[in-house]
């Protein structure tokens, strides 16, 4: 029992530390990006054009992971598109969780008309698809920032409610609910202080996983040219603009891929292992 | 005297049409342990839920009172019923191992009654919470306090609900099959435990269970229930004696001897069932005349 214990809790770490390693350099890059990028990321040189990564033949100091068709760092514009990466993440997530896991919370807690409602919401949501529903609402909405952050909550709320609401379901069948009732608990008050804790790591890790579906939806909608404007460098952007010349400059498409791959993948093992931390039962 | 709690005439149907009690009478007194049997289905765990406010969602009460210490529940406002019942009831549940918070420390499970609804002061409900825990005789009560329950036995557990239950020192615990779930040898502890904490607090207890062993240990008076319908209203001497209706004769011969361990046992008699049915419908048809 404790070899296992011990054998869960390393490798729990492990991922803890990988994950978590790789999102705290890509946010500092993104923070310091004016100090740690080689070069001006909108700088072109077209004597600098095509310039491959370090290792092979021709590559030129300065431009460490290479450089596009214009002659701008690959590098550079992997850093600063971090930072449109890393804000959507946060800010989209944030939000879509708290909405998503507030309607589901009271959906499964409260059942009756609430529930109702909530559920014929997700119902007709879950009818539509995404990725058009995004790029619908972007040209509804314009193009920017806050429409990005706004297309996801609103496209991506119902994720969070679906499981919230049935894991909210089946706490509230459990026997503590009624003891607390009986205690005296409010209904709002038994849903906040004995439910919620005990969906909270459910949430941490619907949170994550979604802070990497964000990344991705930002990444579609500027591959598709529907983020924000086209002058700033974002990674979706850049893998569109990296498939035009992948037969002559594949490092153009594949490095902001890497990075793109990376990041969703840390967001969900991160989400994994704060989960097996935090969880009471698990630790 | 008047009961501590009185049922008069309750009626709860599943959604309007199934009805599951059947114009239930009871009264419990201060200080008096009245045993409720009934085999499953019976209704016994639902008159618990009923004086509890726990119905499920699709049970309603269709018509009768509850008056717990005077006060008819169903009168009062659903933020004052919620005061008076966690001040002057509480709950031993069936079964320990879902009872508890599993996100939750037991220590504040515990206190939370007392700050959050009596207004004790935080200190002062979590050394009455240690008193309790020491009086179900669990040992080291500091560290059992910060523990989660999984950490601890499903006795252990048990325990912690009967100190939590008696923690508000209420005039009545519902304790709903708080042995079922456990195995035999603690059961009986647990068993004795609640007797003692009942007789040294002075606590009305109603005790829901379909072990008439248990019944014959703990309880003076004693409620049989059929198919939500009331058929016996008896002290435990009387009922062991010369029980006052078939179907409760029936189940007493249903239970196993401790001095007859091989006998076999008999099971109630169909023409006791078909009786008891029978009894149900007329009660039925009765109502809807």
């Amino acid at each position: 029992m404790a070899d296992a214990r011990t054998f869960v809790s390393r490798r729990a770490g492990l991922r803890l530390w990988l994950s978590g390693g790789w999102l705290v350099l890509l946010t500092l890059a993104a923070v310091l990006a004016p100090f740690v990028s080689p070069q001006d990321p909108l700088a072109q040189d077209l004597f600098a054009a095509r310039l491959p990564p370090f290792w092979q033949a021709g590559a030129e100091a300065g431009f460490p992971l290479g450089s596009d068709s214009l002659g701008r760092d690959v590098l550079s514009r992997i850093i600063y598109g971090a930072r449109v990466a890393l804000i959507v993440a946060v800010i989209a997530g944030t939000l879509t969780c708290l909405i998503g896991a507030t309607l589901g919370l009271v959906a499964g807690y409260f059942g009756g008309w609430p529930d109702l409602v909530i559920s014929r919401l997700v119902d007709i949501w879950m009818a539509f698809p995404p990725v058009l529903f995004a790029i619908l609402l972007i040209a509804v909405l314009g193009t920017g920032l806050s429409s990005i952050i706004i297309a996801i909550v609103v496209i991506d709320w119902t994720r969070f409610a679906r499981v919230v609401r049935a894991e909210a379901m089946r706490q509230a069948a459990m026997d503590y609910v009624a003891s607390a009732q009986v205690a005296g608990r409010s209904r709002a008050g038994t849903m906040l202080r004995e439910i919620l804790p005990n969906v909270l790591p459910t949430i941490l890790v619907l949170l994550t996983l979604e802070m990497g579906i964000a990344v991705i939806v930002e990444a579609i909608l500027s591959f598709v040219n529907l983020s924000i404007s086209t002058d700033q460098p974002t990674w979706g952007g850049m893998i569109a603009e990296g498939r035009l010349s992948i037969y002559q400059a594949w490092w153009v498409l594949v490095f902001p891929l890497v990075a793109l791959f990376l990041t969703v993948l840390s967001f969900s093992q991160l989400g994994e292992g704060l989960k097996d931390r935090f969880d009471p039962v698990l630790r | 005297m008047s009961a501590f709690l009185t049922i008069e005439g309750l009626n709860v149907s599943l959604s309007g049409v199934l009805p599951i009690l059947r114009s239930v009478d009871l009264a419990v007194h201060a200080g008096e342990v009245r045993g409720l049997v009934g085999e499953s289905g019976a209704g016994k765990s639902m008159i618990g839920k009923a004086i509890l406010g726990t119905l499920p969602r699709a049970l309603r009460i269709e018509s009768g009172r509850i008056l717990l210490d005077g006060e008819d529940l169903q009168r009062m406002r659903p933020r004052d019923r919620r005061r008076l019942i966690g001040a002057k009831a509480a709950l031993i549940p069936q079964d320990p191992l879902t009872a508890l918070n599993p996100a939750r420390r037991i220590g504040p499970q515990i206190t939370d009654r007392l700050v959050d609804i009596l207004g004790w002061r935080r200190r002062a409900a979590l050394s009455r919470a240690l008193e309790l825990l020491d009086e179900v005789r669990i040992t080291d009560p500091e560290r059992v306090m910060r523990a989660y329950p999984h950490e601890l036995s499903g006795g252990m557990r048990q325990r912690i609900l009967i100190a939590s239950a008696f923690a508000a020192e209420p005039r009545l615990i519902v304790a709903d099959e708080p042995t079922t779930a456990l195995d035999v040898t603690v059961q009986k502890q647990i068993l004795r435990l609640i007797r003692d904490m009942q007789a040294r607090h002075g606590t009305a207890l109603l005790f829901v269970t379909h072990d008439l062993g248990v019944v014959s240990k703990i309880c003076q008076t004693l409620t049989v229930l059929y198919g939500g319908l009331v058929l016996e209203d008896t002290t435990i001497e009387e009922f062991f004696a010369a029980p006052g209706h078939p179907y409760s004769a029936a189940l007493l011969g249903a239970t196993p001897k401790y001095t007859d361990p091989h006998g076999s046992l008999t099971p109630v008699p169909q023409s006791v069932i078909d009786a008891a049915n029978a009894q149900l419908d007329a009660f039925d048809r009765a109502r809807r005349q």
